[in-house]
């Protein structure tokens, strides 16, 4: 499809288009509803075709688990699920020779009511909550399971849970973790807010888009399934030939992880292609704003390594269904094999749930410093450094594995040179808080934590990065607590800053202050009481996933274990404050209360359904503050003629347009 | 002042930010970094009792000495700044517009990278002088200890000890090809020895890390895995599996001592005759160094290997196994 070249005849005429199957009740739409039947019923048809297939192999009929069946059941499973959320129907109707409606994108967006969000719906607004409120269901279940872990923790030696269950709980919640939480703030906040701070009335790829929201849920119900077959065993790493000799539960692990990279994949190449092709006249590269920046790198990890996971969870099926031999070292495969292609996914995996959260800081920074981002083009190329350098260290998580120990100088190079440009994102910072007029909003305080967590997480990982000292820290707490204070420090704190600063943007309602400060306080106190002792713990000797250790380490495992318990009461205090602010409080909020300059709350709040009647014109940077007669960021009702005259020499001629 | 002067030179009046923070932080570093050399330093992990575990103790230290001045520079930077520079209640006005600072920006620039560079210098050092650093390095190590192998050990020489470190699902054994691959499950390290581990594993990828030595070596099938020590210190040994290997993975420990070399040598060779004696060293499979645990010479040829090697949905645990082993 053609990029719309002229957005004056995009504009809706009165009430706008009549909204897809008026007239229809709910339940006869497509939704959620006929998702999960035609879920169930993709699942029997698999799990009977799966029988069908493998029931007479000898492996099946001796063990009474049927892997074809139960894989081929997921597969079918989620294909039933699209089909019955009515994610083909626009494929099959163009198939039938019927046409496509004109603007896809604001079917049922402008429907009144919560009905939309149960949908395929695909303005990209609609897919921002819908992701917000899936990806905060994803991060409390993994939590709860954290939760459990702590609790058997309490004792080196009593057991509240045996070791099966306690390695269904490590591996859930590792995986519900480092699985979901790739997208906790491209989905909410890349996907609402990108078109609007780039000045688009659309995504790309709405459809893309919307797919890619719907398979997190199933990909969340296929993990969690695996505590049906008695989980998984080897942790959110799935290492080989541990994983090929796992009973069922391994399958919902490595079928729920590249389902989740499909989903993540499908979102990058959406995100990559609207920020390149979209942009509003005037929105420059050198005026992007940070968090786009971020988002596009996040993508281009996104749509480059992930498919390198998804391959690797294929055949890791395949070793385990129609017994191929890619991990098995007996025969001829090698489970270092598995460890290259895992990493070398995981690696770019850990920058791409890094990376966002230095967007989202960066402009919270700038918002409530109320001051220009100091070295924005520093900040750029910190974060493409980080991008591109992501690549080149993922044999770190391979020192000790027993792989040729040539390369080890150099990767022990290049991961100590990653940290050149992560530290630009402090510079940066540091610089935009010199001589700034600081304002202590909840978003502030979650960003001032952000530096000092990611602070701790960084340095640490230059400990790491270190092969001597990286013999007795791999595979420790130490490691534990380096990751914990990277992406739940930094990502996860980012994560709720962003909540706090665009919650009222998206929903017009405003979250409750009091409640939001103390959220704030206990978390940041207890997660660093939780995470500072396991630094210790690691360099003490005890290693990861373990529910027995040295009886000396008691003290402190007891300290962390309460410190847990009081940082999952503060995301309680949370989710009363979001689930009391959004269902009975409703405190209105309108207009800018950030007083900010960026795109997105220059707009009414919420945005309306196609976010701008035209397409703005932008003007300056959104970070020219205390600048005297500063532009204002963009013009939003650019005169007829200026966006045909923009265009005229970017294209639209090629495009048969006139000016 | 006079009244001309606050007009001419407001400048004046404004405290040098830069200086101030510049003082604070060379005190507290200075504060920070002396008890980490002198008092810490001696007692940081993982200790003194071995080559590889006194290296590592070095570099954790010069990492903490390094790592301590950046936390404190940032930290108090940020305290610095959330004190001086707040709004004051009711200023709505924005900040000075400062885009950037070239000179500010080269610096550090400059200044991170010579850090990281003296790091990765320093860390390549470090790997290469002490074998490897007491880190796995596969089949064909790179870095390794000076000494002589032979057939048997004897002490007092710098004849180099072969230990076999087979790790399986839950257990830790020691095989010592010197002493005709006998077999024990307690660790006994001669004293100022280059020890040479040779890790393998029997079914799933295990790890050998035996803290107070500074050794850890990845176990996996069909691999030999070598690491290299030398035991400085007399004591005990504690032996972890640092690999998730399935549901006992925590239950994996075993122990080992370090001992004179006389004592050793009496300890070995009294295993080996023992083992001689009860026809287990016979009953055991030659030394190699890795092993297939599906080929059994001693069944030769009515193995059933036809069913194939991996567990896949139940060979060696069916889903109706119970849980205790």
């Amino acid at each position: 499809m053609a990029i719309e070249v002229q957005p004056e005849r995009a504009e809706p005429t009165g009430r706008g288009p009549e909204p897809a199957g008026t007239g229809r009740p709910w339940w006869l739409r497509p939704g959620v509803h006929t998702g999960l039947i035609g879920a169930v019923i993709g699942y029997l048809l698999g799990h009977f075709l799966g029988n069908f297939l493998a029931g007479g192999y000898s492996r099946s009929a001796l063990s009474d688990a049927n892997d074809v069946a139960i894989v081929l059941g997921y597969a079918l499973a989620v294909v039933g699920w699209l089909a019955g959320l009515g994610v083909f129907n626009d494929l099959f109707g163009l198939m039938l020779g019927r046409p496509l409606p004109e603007e896809p994108r604001l079917y049922g967006a402008e429907d009144p009511g919560l009905a939309k969000y149960f949908r395929y719906t695909l303005d990209h607004k609609v897919v921002g909550i819908q992701y917000l409120f899936g990806m905060v269901t994803y991060f409390l279940t993994g939590g709860l399971f954290a939760m459990a872990i702590r609790a058997e923790l309490l004792s080196p030696s009593y057991h509240l849970i045996g070791p099966e269950q306690y390695l269904m709980v490590v591996g859930e919640h590792g995986t519900m973790m480092m699985m979901m939480m790739s997208s906790v703030i491209l989905g909410p906040f890349g996907q609402y807010f990108g078109p609007l701070l780039i000045g688009s009335k659309r995504v790309a790829f709405p459809r893309l888009e919307a797919l890619g929201f719907w398979l997190t849920p199933a990909a969340y119900v296929i993990l969690l399934s695996a505590l049906m077959f008695g989980g998984f065993p080897t942790g959110w790493t799935g290492y080989e030939p541990l994983a090929t000799q796992a009973t069922s539960g391994m399958d919902a692990y490595f079928f729920a992880f590249g389902l989740m990279g499909i989903s993540m994949i499908l979102a990058g190449f959406n995100m990559i292609v609207t920020i390149i092709n979209y942009r509003a006249p005037g929105m420059r590269w050198g005026r992007l704003p940070v968090f786009v920046w971020s988002m596009f790198m996040v993508s281009f990890l996104q749509v480059l390594a992930v498919p390198v996971l998804v391959g690797a969870c294929y055949m890791g099926l395949t070793d385990r269904t129609f017994q191929t031999a890619f991990f098995t070292n007996q025969l001829g495969g090698s489970s270092y094999l598995y460890e290259d292609l895992f990493w070398f996914f995981g690696h770019p995996e850990v920058y791409i749930l890094a990376l966002p959260g230095f967007g989202v800081i960066a402009e919270i920074v700038a918002v409530f410093c109320r001051k220009p981002l100091f070295g924005y083009k520093i900040m750029v190329a910190g974060m493409f450094g980080v991008t591109i350098l992501s690549w080149f260290v993922w044999q770190h998580h391979l020192f000790d594995s027993g792989i040729n120990p040539d390369m080890r100088p150099l990767f022990m190079l290049t991961t100590e040179l990653i940290s050149i440009p992560t530290g630009f994102i402090f510079l940066v910072g540091m610089g935009t808080f010199w001589k700034a007029k600081i304002r202590f909003s909840i978003p502030m305080l979650f960003a001032l934590a952000f530096y000092f967590n990611f602070l701790i997480g960084g340095i640490s990982g230059v400990f790491l990065s270190d092969v001597p000292a990286d013999t007795t820290e791999h595979g420790s707490f130490f490691v534990m607590a380096h990751f914990h204070y990277t992406i739940m420090g930094g990502l996860i704190f980012a994560f709720f800053g962003g909540i706090y600063y665009w919650l009222p943007k998206m929903t017009g309602i405003k979250l409750n202050e009091t409640l939001g400060k103390i959220h704030f306080w206990t978390m940041f106190i207890f997660f660093n009481s939780t995470f500072l002792p396991l630094f210790a713990l690691g360099m003490m000797g005890m290693p990861r996933r373990v529910f027995e250790y040295a009886r000396n380490l008691e003290t402190l495992n007891d300290w962390v274990s309460i410190s847990a318990f009081l940082l999952g009461v503060s995301m309680l205090i949370f989710l009363i404050n979001f689930v009391m602010s959004m269902l009975f409080w409703r405190e209105r909020e309108v207009g800018n209360p950030w007083r900010a300059r960026s795109l997105e709350w220059q707009l009414s709040t919420p945005p309306p359904p196609e976010n701008f009647k035209r397409v703005p014109v932008i003007l300056s940077s959104p970070y020219d503050y205390g600048i005297k007669d500063a532009p204002p960021v963009a013009d939003l009702n650019p005169p007829l003629g200026v966006i045909g005259g923009a265009y005229s020499g970017a294209g639209a001629r090629a495009a048969g347009v006139e000016a | 002042m006079s009244t001309t002067d606050t007009q001419q030179t407001p400048a004046a009046a404004e405290p040098r930010h830069g200086l101030r923070l510049l003082v604070i932080w060379l005190i507290l570093s200075l504060a920070a970094c002396l008890p980490i050399w002198f008092l810490w330093y001696p007692h940081m992990p993982p200790g003194r009792m071995s080559s590889s575990a006194r290296h590592q103790q070095f570099d954790i230290a010069i990492l903490a000495v390094i790592a301590a001045p950046v936390v404190i520079g940032v930290v108090l930077y940020f305290v610095y700044a959330i004190v001086v520079w707040r709004a004051k209640p009711g200023d709505d006005s924005d900040g000075a517009p400062i885009q950037g600072n070239t000179a500010v920006q080269a610096t550090w620039i400059i200044g991170t990278s010579a850090i990281v560079l003296f790091l990765a210098v320093f860390g390549t050092v470090e790997l290469i002088g002490p074998a490897g650093a007491g880190a796995g390095e596969g089949p064909s190590p790179i870095w390794t200890l000076a000494g002589t192998k032979t057939a048997t050990w004897t002490p007092g020489g710098k004849d180099i000890l072969e230990v076999q470190v087979i790790a399986q699902q839950w257990t830790f054994s020691y095989r010592y090809p010197q002493f005709g691959g006998m077999e024990s499950v307690d660790l006994y390290l001669p004293i100022d020895t280059p020890v040479e581990f040779h890790v393998t594993s029997l079914d799933v990828i295990h790890s050998f890390w035996a803290y107070q030595l500074g050794v850890k070596a990845d176990a996996n099938p069909m691999v030999d895995n070598v690491a290299y020590t030398t035991p400085e210190q007399l004591g005990s040994i504690s032996v972890r599996c640092n690999e998730l290997c399935g549901i006992w993975h925590a239950a994996m420990y075993n122990y080992g001592h370090v001992v004179s070399q006389t004592a050793f040598q009496s300890w070995a060779s009294g295993v080996q005759a023992k083992e001689q004696a009860d026809g287990l060293l016979a009953a055991l499979p030659p030394y190699s160094l890795t092993y297939d645990p599906t080929v059994i010479p001693q069944l030769g040829s009515n193995l059933v290997k036809v069913v194939g090697v991996t567990g896949a949905a139940g060979y060696y645990y069916p889903s109706n196994y119970p849980v205790q082993p």
